[in-house]
């Protein structure tokens, strides 16, 4: 469960991924948007390790 | 003073500022506690920040004015590069999550109040302690007299100028940090960061209504940087690693400061910290759109003199005065609470690594409450000098500095939490050698964070802070192995201190 907060570092550290303008949602180029939707995503993973972890104390 | 100020803007501004002059004051009665002469309760509001305080507090002073300021300023002089503080203020949380619930477990048990108490309980090393807190105090300085250049941004907005608005704003801020402590910051926070957000929200529906849409704004925006020739909406292949390394360095070195440990130390549980690693990149979104204001700045077709005027000058030429006023106040008052935060986290470790180690080892609790206090007061005081007399870059400077120094604290502070292996001096010659290599890269390199090294005949540039951390923990390993080798009984050194009270 804790490697769910690895994700993130895979998904935004390995530029080449996303340095790209295309496809555009909302105006926005994909580097921007690629990179805001790691936010609410990164919140969620972290969600589910503490839902697994928060008995720990 | 001008005659073009802006009253109604004015009018705004000065309420909202007395509004939090007053809440400073009277902090000092929420959540009373029995006595503000300890430390404990001055300089940690009684380590019983719930989630919401502590999200507040904690997003207060770790989003500073001068990421208010100073991201969209980069974005809009170079693009896509200044957005490396979206990837770094969302990796930085996986991180917190790990580690600062253990962090706060051992500072809770023992009374830990700083870093420095920390590493001290851990290794048993009054110069390990001494080198932590130290490099704590003085990368904390320049930041703080970044919080100040942040609030000269928006009172010169305003259309005021001269020092003495600034000097006021400061002395208000420093009087309510004595006498409330970290309450003062934390309540203040509420009304800071529901400020930042009405801002921003405003700032992103309004702003691209009025310029075109967000495809206009981009559009804009890469045909400025093409005009220019240079930056761009997208990285180019030599921006790639320099972007990473930044990112991943600053995140790392993040909650090493004395004003972010501050926030995870004043909680009031290692729950507490796990809902907020959840909730906290709340934040970051804003983060992000705030940067697009750099891109805004273009659509709108500004001139501006100096590129830290983006932000405010948007607001002015696209807000009505009443509105303007009230994104200037929330940036000002949001560089008074992480100023707050910062001295407060300065003056706890002064005071315990060093004033009652080296001074007075028999001081009492009400005691070291009157120098945390005193030391607030010197830390802000010394600030606002060293923006009004030296330049405004070599605050900039040492500021950059002062995350690479910082960031070479962090063996010390966090490999004890996993590891019983590393031992004070190995640690301590690792520091040594990353924060005395680190800062000679630097100045070599004429004071960029970028440190460009060739392989095979291709160069990279890296993050140098990234690089003296590595140094750092090279030495610290090769010097372990031959400390170790030598110890005759190599008990770890974390179990010894358990019998330490630490208090």
């Amino acid at each position: 469960m804790r490697l769910l907060l690895l994700a993130p570092y895979v998904g935004l550290l390995w530029v080449p991924f996303y340095n790209f303008a295309e496809p555009k949602l909302f105006g926005f180029p994909f580097f921007y948007w690629y990179q805001l939707a790691w936010v609410p995503l990164t919140s969620l993973l972290t969600y589910f390790v503490y839902r697994s972890v928060r008995h720990d104390g | 003073m001008t005659a073009n100020i802006d009253m109604p803007a004015l009018a705004v501004f000065v309420f909202f500022f007395l509004l939090v002059t007053v809440m400073g004051f009277v902090a000092a009665r929420w959540r009373r506690p029995e006595s503000l002469d300890h430390l404990d309760e001055w300089g940690l509001g009684g380590r019983k920040f719930g989630t919401w305080i502590t999200w507040f507090l904690v997003g207060g002073d770790f989003y500073t004015a001068y990421t208010v300021i100073a991201v969209p300023a980069l974005v809009y002089a170079i693009g896509a590069y200044g957005f490396f503080a979206l990837p770094y203020t969302i990796i930085v949380y996986p991180l917190v999550f790990a580690v600062m619930p253990l962090l706060w477990k051992v500072a809770k048990s023992r009374g830990y109040v700083t870093a420095g108490d920390v590493v001290r309980g851990s290794y048993g090393s009054r110069a390990l302690e001494l080198a932590v807190a130290s490099t704590g105090v003085i990368a904390t300085m320049p930041y703080i007299a970044l919080q100040l250049i942040g609030m000269e941004v928006a009172i010169k907005a305003l259309g005021l100028t001269g020092e003495m608005p600034i000097i006021l704003a400061f002395l208000v801020l420093a009087l309510y940090t004595y006498s409330s402590g970290l309450r003062a910051p934390a309540l203040i926070a509420f009304v800071k960061d529901i400020m930042i957000y009405i801002v921003v929200l405003a700032a992103i529906i309004v702003v691209p209504s009025k310029l075109g849409g967000y495809g206009a704004v981009f559009a804009a925006a890469d045909a400025a940087f093409e005009a220019k020739g240079k930056g761009g909406i997208l990285l180019d292949s030599a921006q790639l690693v320099p972007y990473v390394t930044l990112a991943l360095g600053s995140a790392l070195a993040a909650f090493m400061y004395p004003h972010t440990l501050t926030g995870i130390f004043a909680s009031a549980g290692a729950n507490t910290i796990r809902k907020n690693a959840v909730l906290l990149p709340a934040y970051t979104l804003l983060l992000g759109l705030l940067a697009l204001l750099g891109y805004m700045g273009h659509a709108a077709g500004l001139q501006l003199q100096s590129n830290n005027d983006v932000v405010p000058t948007l607001f002015k030429t696209l807000f009505p005065g009443w509105f303007a006023g009230f994104a200037f106040a929330a940036i000002a008052i949001g560089a008074l609470v992480p100023a707050a935060v910062m001295s407060i986290g300065a003056a706890n470790l002064f005071t315990r690594n060093f004033w009652k180690v080296w001074v007075n080892p028999d001081v009492t609790p009400a005691g070291e409450a009157k120098v945390a206090k005193i030391t607030s007061m010197l830390v802000k005081v010394g600030a606002l000098l060293a923006i009004l007399l030296l330049p405004t870059q070599f605050a900039l400077d040492l500021q950059l500095l002062g995350g690479l120094w910082i960031l070479q604290t962090l063996p010390a502070l966090v490999f004890g939490l996993y590891t019983s292996w590393f031992r004070a001096p190995a640690l301590l010659w690792g520091w040594a050698a990353g924060f005395i290599g680190g800062t000679v890269l630097v100045w070599s390199d004429g004071l960029k964070p970028l440190h460009a090294l060739s392989f095979d005949g291709m160069t990279v540039s890296i993050y140098t802070g990234l690089l003296a951390l590595a140094l750092n923990v090279a030495v610290a390993v090769v010097v372990n192995l031959f400390v170790s080798a030598k110890a005759t009984a190599p008990g770890p050194l974390a179990v010894a201190a358990e019998g330490e009270s630490g208090k």
